[in-house]
């Protein structure tokens, strides 16, 4: 039997063979769990472990699986998770087009479909006509749809956000979440969120764990 | 590219430790194509009989002592009386133009500023000296070294202020100064007792290089230095390019003393350190606020004007001299201007231009591609550079080159190979490696990786995300890299001279040729051409990043 979502088993992070985090749990397609805890405990720790690139001297045990298929022995490029943080981390070097492009999979052939494809990311986020823009000249909520679309385009199968909504200021900060879980409940993605915001958590309206320091 | 730290340190050891062989067996006497079998004292007689011997040897440590201990006092003057003033910002700026000008360059300069019938000397004749002929001082290769040392002092004070400015994020001076300076310190003071010891700590291995450097230079010591004797290194130089290949023996019987000079008084330097570390203590402990704070504040500030005036005024002269027409002593100024030295040396200048570039970029791209598949190893595998890889970094820069070189072309001589481009290539790549390793290594790790997390979350694999991410984001700091690689092989002399067995003819070699010759616009023109190849890649590294990123704010502003 497949079990769709994002599915925890027996995950185990240690750091230099001492026990860091250890969950078992599963997110349903379309659902946001929400982890909270301390700084230092090891949220973004645990994101690492999924997107596949946990730092030297860190080890994780058990098993990753996202729609039946376990990935925690693969390379982080073919893991298909997507990833916020705080920072949108657009590359400064590309335009926004550029940025959206290099999210987009190669299996999309043909300068005129991909710029369709680019296109009609922008014009659904209202950023219509921004492709030839440098990401520097953008504002805090523009960056972000950016990110977020470009994620999306590389047609990930769950979505991390770590602290993803802690740089942008109150009124755009509810924007950009509802946009942001609106998105990945229409694609039915998984989606596991690394908060310190209770608003955040309470938005998501998912489950809640908090990590307890050890 | 897991193999890429291993490759890297094979081609940068391999060639000192080979090296040293080669010279440490004809200083036993052993050398069979020169009829040497067995195992003799004879070279090391022979280098006890020359008369010379203490006179050279006294200099290589008198003005290497000099010229390490002044450097960094000035560094460290300039540090705690101006960092963060607006006056430091220039100096900062002057920074760059100074590094790139090439050791030799500089000294024709100073040599041409501070001669008896030179710049100051015209500029003060007669009306304040009465000379109407160039007096018969010996100013220029003086039997002390001074003009040597302050040869030396003009291009190190630079580079110890440079690595001083790497060093100083990680010290937070600021803070410190703050607090000091609450406490009721004065500037310099607060600076020297609060801030300076973190410092030497970060700065010790450049000085450790500064020092070695000095004590063994060739080209500034045979444009500045003196003559009979010279310094011990010197003499090895002359030894080696004896028509009479016996004196070869004795050639390497004289650069391992070197080497052992330079490693007793590297050893002595740093048991100094510990008795100037408990003086410093004493001195903070008695808590002194400062009392001649001014005073060693506008010294410090002196004798930086004074050593980058002289490099710059000396350069300024030595152009001067190439257009110059007829230009007698004592006028300050030639009666007319022409290109007609250009025009007579330009078509000679094409050849060593061409080999100079050549020889740079190969060394350069080399160097580079080294230093990528290092950082980026480390990066991939998690590898952590310990203090030990810094050492094994500096090391050639801490070996005299003149006592591993001439083992390098004995052993060639011995094998039969042919000294060419390719080697002298191979050569360079040794001293500009560890220049390029330490400009690029900080910003290559201060990269965000999460940048590379994202990447790879959005399908990219490692080398895609190498090539398409980090490596355009880091183009101002791997151009920079480069520029500093191009600019420190373009100065070789010793490596391009004894490992290309003086048939490799580049700028610096022909220039320091032409020391003895004294021609002025002929020394003019080489040593402009020297120094306009330097600027000129640093000029480009400055400007293609501007261009290419013209529309990137980001990254401009980075720039």
């Amino acid at each position: 039997m497949t079990q769709t979502g994002l599915r925890l088993e027996n995950l185990r992070i240690l750091r230099r063979g001492r026990q860091l985090v250890a969950l078992d749990t599963h997110v349903a397609p379309g659902a946001v769990l929400t982890v909270m805890g301390a700084s230092g405990v090891g949220k973004s720790t645990l994101l690492a472990a999924i997107t596949g690139t946990l730092p030297t001297g860190f080890r994780a045990e058990g098993r990753i699986i996202l729609n039946g298929e376990d990935i925690s022995r693969k390379a982080p490029e073919h893991r298909h998770v997507g990833i916020l943080f705080q920072e949108e981390l657009l590359f400064p070097h590309l335009s926004v087009g550029g940025n959206l492009a290099f999210g987009l999979p190669p299996r999309i052939r043909g300068r005129a479909a991909r710029r369709t494809k680019i296109k009609e990311a922008l014009d659904d986020v209202g950023l219509a006509g921004f492709a030839a823009r440098d990401p520097a000249t953008l504002s805090g909520g523009q960056k972000a749809r950016v990110a977020l679309m470009r994620m999306l385009l590389s047609e990930p199968k769950a979505l991390l956000l770590d602290e993803a909504f802690a740089g942008l200021d109150a009124a755009l900060r509810a924007q950009v979440r509802q946009l942001v879980f609106d998105r990945a409940r229409a694609r039915a993605l998984p989606v596991l969120m690394v908060t310190h915001d209770a608003a955040d958590a309470q938005a998501a309206g998912g489950r809640l764990i908090v990590l307890e320091p050890r | 590219m897991r193999l890429a730290p291993a490759l890297t340190l094979v081609l940068l050891l391999g060639p000192v430790l080979a090296g040293l062989a080669g010279t440490l067996a004809p200083a036993l006497g052993l050398f069979p194509a020169l009829g040497g079998r067995s195992l003799s004292l004879a070279p090391a007689m022979a280098l006890l009989d020359w008369p010379g011997l203490v006179p050279a040897a006294r200099l290589s440590v008198t003005t290497g002592l000099a010229a390490t201990a002044l450097s960094l006092a000035i560094t460290a003057l300039i540090m705690a009386g101006w960092s963060g003033t607006r006056a430091f910002r220039w100096m900062e700026r002057a920074l760059s133009p100074l590094l790139s000008v090439p050791h030799a360059a500089a000294a024709f300069g100073i040599a041409f500023l501070i001669a008896p019938s030179g710049w100051i000397s015209r500029a003060l004749s007669p009306w304040a000296t009465d000379w109407h002929h160039p007096p018969d001082l010996l100013i220029v290769q003086d039997p002390w070294g001074i003009a040597m040392v302050l040869g030396l002092v003009a291009k190190e004070v630079p580079f110890l202020l440079l690595m001083t400015l790497a060093a100083l994020p990680q010290a937070m001076p600021r803070r410190s100064l703050t607090i000091a300076q609450s406490l009721g310190y004065c500037r310099v003071t607060g600076w020297l007792k609060a801030v300076f010891p973190r410092i030497y700590a970060q700065i010790r291995l450049p000085v450790y290089a500064v020092l070695a450097y000095s004590m063994s230079v060739v080209d500034v010591a045979i444009i500045l230095g003196p003559n009979t004797p010279p310094p011990l290194a010197v003499q090895v130089v002359r030894w080696m390019g004896d028509p009479d290949l016996t004196m070869r023996f004795q050639a390497a019987a004289g650069a391992v003393l070197q080497l052992a000079l330079v490693v007793v008084v590297l050893t002595l330097w740093r048991l100094g350190e510990g008795v100037a570390g408990r003086l410093g203590k004493s001195w903070i402990a008695r808590g002194g606020r400062g009392r001649f704070d001014h005073a060693l504040g506008l010294a410090g500030m002196a004798a930086a004007t004074l050593t980058a005036g002289a490099v710059l005024l000396g350069l300024a002269g030595l152009a001067l001299w190439s257009v110059a027409g007829f230009w007698t002593f004592p006028d300050a100024w030639p009666d007319s201007l022409t290109l007609r030295a250009w025009m007579r040396h330009a078509p000679g200048l094409r050849d060593p231009v061409l080999e100079t570039v050549i020889i740079a970029l190969a060394a350069t791209l080399i160097a580079l591609a080294l230093t990528l598949a290092c950082l980026q190893a480390e990066h991939r595998f998690g590898l952590s550079p310990g203090a030990r890889s810094l050492w094994l970094l500096y090391l050639p820069l801490l070996i005299p080159q003149i006592a591993f070189l001439p083992g390098l072309q004995t052993l060639a001589l011995i094998a039969g190979a042919d000294m060419g481009r390719g080697v002298v290539i191979l050569g360079h790549v040794v001293f500009v490696l560890p220049y390029v390793f330490l400009s690029l290594g900080d910003p290559f790790r201060k990269w965000d990786t999460r940048h590379a997390t994202i990447a790879a979350a959005l399908g990219a694999a490692p080398r895609r995300t190498f090539w398409a991410i980090r490596l355009p984001m880091l183009l101002a700091p791997v151009l920079t890299a480069a520029a500093v690689g191009f600019g420190v092989s373009v100065g070789q002399y010793l490596p391009t001279l004894l490992i290309g067995g003086g048939r490799v003819q580049t700028l610096t070699t022909e220039a320091v040729a032409l020391a003895s010759g004294g021609d002025r616009r002929v020394i003019g023109i080489y040593a402009l051409a020297q120094t306009g190849v330097v600027i000129l890649g640093f000029a480009a590294a400055l400007l293609l990043p501007r261009l290419a990123w013209a529309n990137r704010h980001a990254l401009r502003a980075a720039a």
